[in-house]
């Protein structure tokens, strides 16, 4: 029936439009955020921010984060595993991008835990119990606290120091900078300034091997 | 001679079987044209749908399936009915579109409207050639389906 070729001929024309419009849209949206983010390269890196690797590494990613996501908590291992496979090439600076509710308190939480110099010790317990310490998604600071012990954290001190305005100031700066690079999801990565345009593990790692090859 | 006149008869009952599937097809477009475009809006612009735009899109999804089934014959007829189970849908629809577009243009103010504070159903993130919202595209294409439809009614389903 003729019809019949008609209907298949459109709905067969709505999905190859779709494509094709969906893939010049993100071509030209890829070559803008590669520039933005040229333009805005002093956004990318903090001199306050937490550091890990040789700090003569010529590759460095930085990645904007959540403690309470999921997918931060999954990658975490991967970036680590990066960095182990290119030993003294790499290095890691974390900046804060707290999305979820109360998250901006977990960061605080992280933040004085790095005055005690036990940041990432404190980085991955939170990540180990994301369970405990998330309801419906709502960072609840109180149940992250209980999960702290045997850390070797002076909790009164991390109590007092999670008030501190430094602290405070570093988070808005960052979440700012987030803004500015239009970092909206976490984790967001760039890796010698470069954005991860399309997200996932061998996205990243190609990225990282690409800049390894390049400067080393 | 017979045979030939046996022939018409049937191509026209055919033809009469057939009648308004025009108007169903170019509702169907409309459907599809909704639901691929809000698709993109959403997952390739990356623009979340709020609360509202949700609601348009229960009512407007389910439309792209039922118009495709009344356009294919069930034995040699097609299934007239189907404006009695699309019209409804697309009129509830279009209430949404219009609250929608309210809450938009300010008419109904933001605390009185039912979306999330993270997404703002009243926040205007887009706008083509400078004045085509997602809500206006919206109310066009529900009002689209219902003139239409209401066209079909009248002169093929009563």
């Amino acid at each position: 029936m003729k019809k019949n070729m008609i209907v298949i001929a459109t709905a067969i024309l709505f999905v190859v439009l779709f494509i094709v419009t969906a893939t010049i849209y993100n071509n030209q949206k890829d070559k803008e955020l590669s520039s933005a983010s040229l333009e805005n390269i002093e956004h990318i890196q903090r001199d306050y921010s937490p550091i890990i690797g040789p700090l003569d590494a010529k590759v460095t990613i930085v990645e904007f984060f959540d403690p309470a996501c999921g997918t931060c908590s999954a990658f975490y291992p991967f970036v680590k595993q990066l960095m182990k496979d290119n030993p003294g090439k790499v290095n890691l600076v974390l900046r804060y991008l707290p999305l979820h509710q109360n998250s901006d308190v977990i960061v605080s939480i992280l933040e004085a835990a790095r005055i005690q110099n036990r940041f990432w010790e404190t980085l991955e317990r939170a990540y180990e119990t994301r369970d405990l310490w998330i309801e419906h998604h709502v960072s609840r600071p109180k149940k992250l606290w209980q999960q702290l012990g045997g850390l070797g954290l002076d909790m009164v001190k991390l109590n007092n120091d999670v008030q501190s305005a430094e602290i405070a100031r570093r988070i808005k700066l960052d979440i700012l900078d987030a803004q500015q690079l239009n970092v909206t999801k976490t984790p967001g990565f760039f890796v010698n300034g470069k954005p991860l345009v399309h997200f996932g593990y061998q996205q990243l790692q190609q990225l990282v091997e690409s800049e390894i090859s390049a400067n080393y | 001679m017979r045979k030939h006149f046996n022939r018409m008869t049937q191509d026209k009952i055919k033809t009469e079987k057939q009648q308004g599937w025009g108007l169903i097809f170019i509702c169907w477009i409309i459907a599809m044209a909704a639901l691929f475009g809000s698709l993109f809006f959403s997952e390739v612009m990356g623009l979340k749908p709020c609360v509202l735009c949700w609601w348009q899109r229960v009512f407007i999804y389910p439309l792209a399936v039922l118009f495709l089934v009344g356009m294919f014959p069930q034995g040699d007829k097609v299934d007239l009915s189907v404006v009695r189970y699309t019209l409804p849908l697309a009129a509830i629809g279009l209430g949404f579109a219009i609250y929608h577009y309210l809450v938009y243009s300010g008419f109904i103010p933001e605390s009185l409207q039912p979306c999330s504070e993270e997404l703002s159903c009243a926040q205007i993130d887009l706008e083509l050639m400078g004045f085509i919202t997602i809500p206006m595209l919206s109310i066009f294409a529900y009002s689209a389906i219902i003139i239409l439809l209401i066209i079909y009614r009248k002169r093929f389903y009563q």
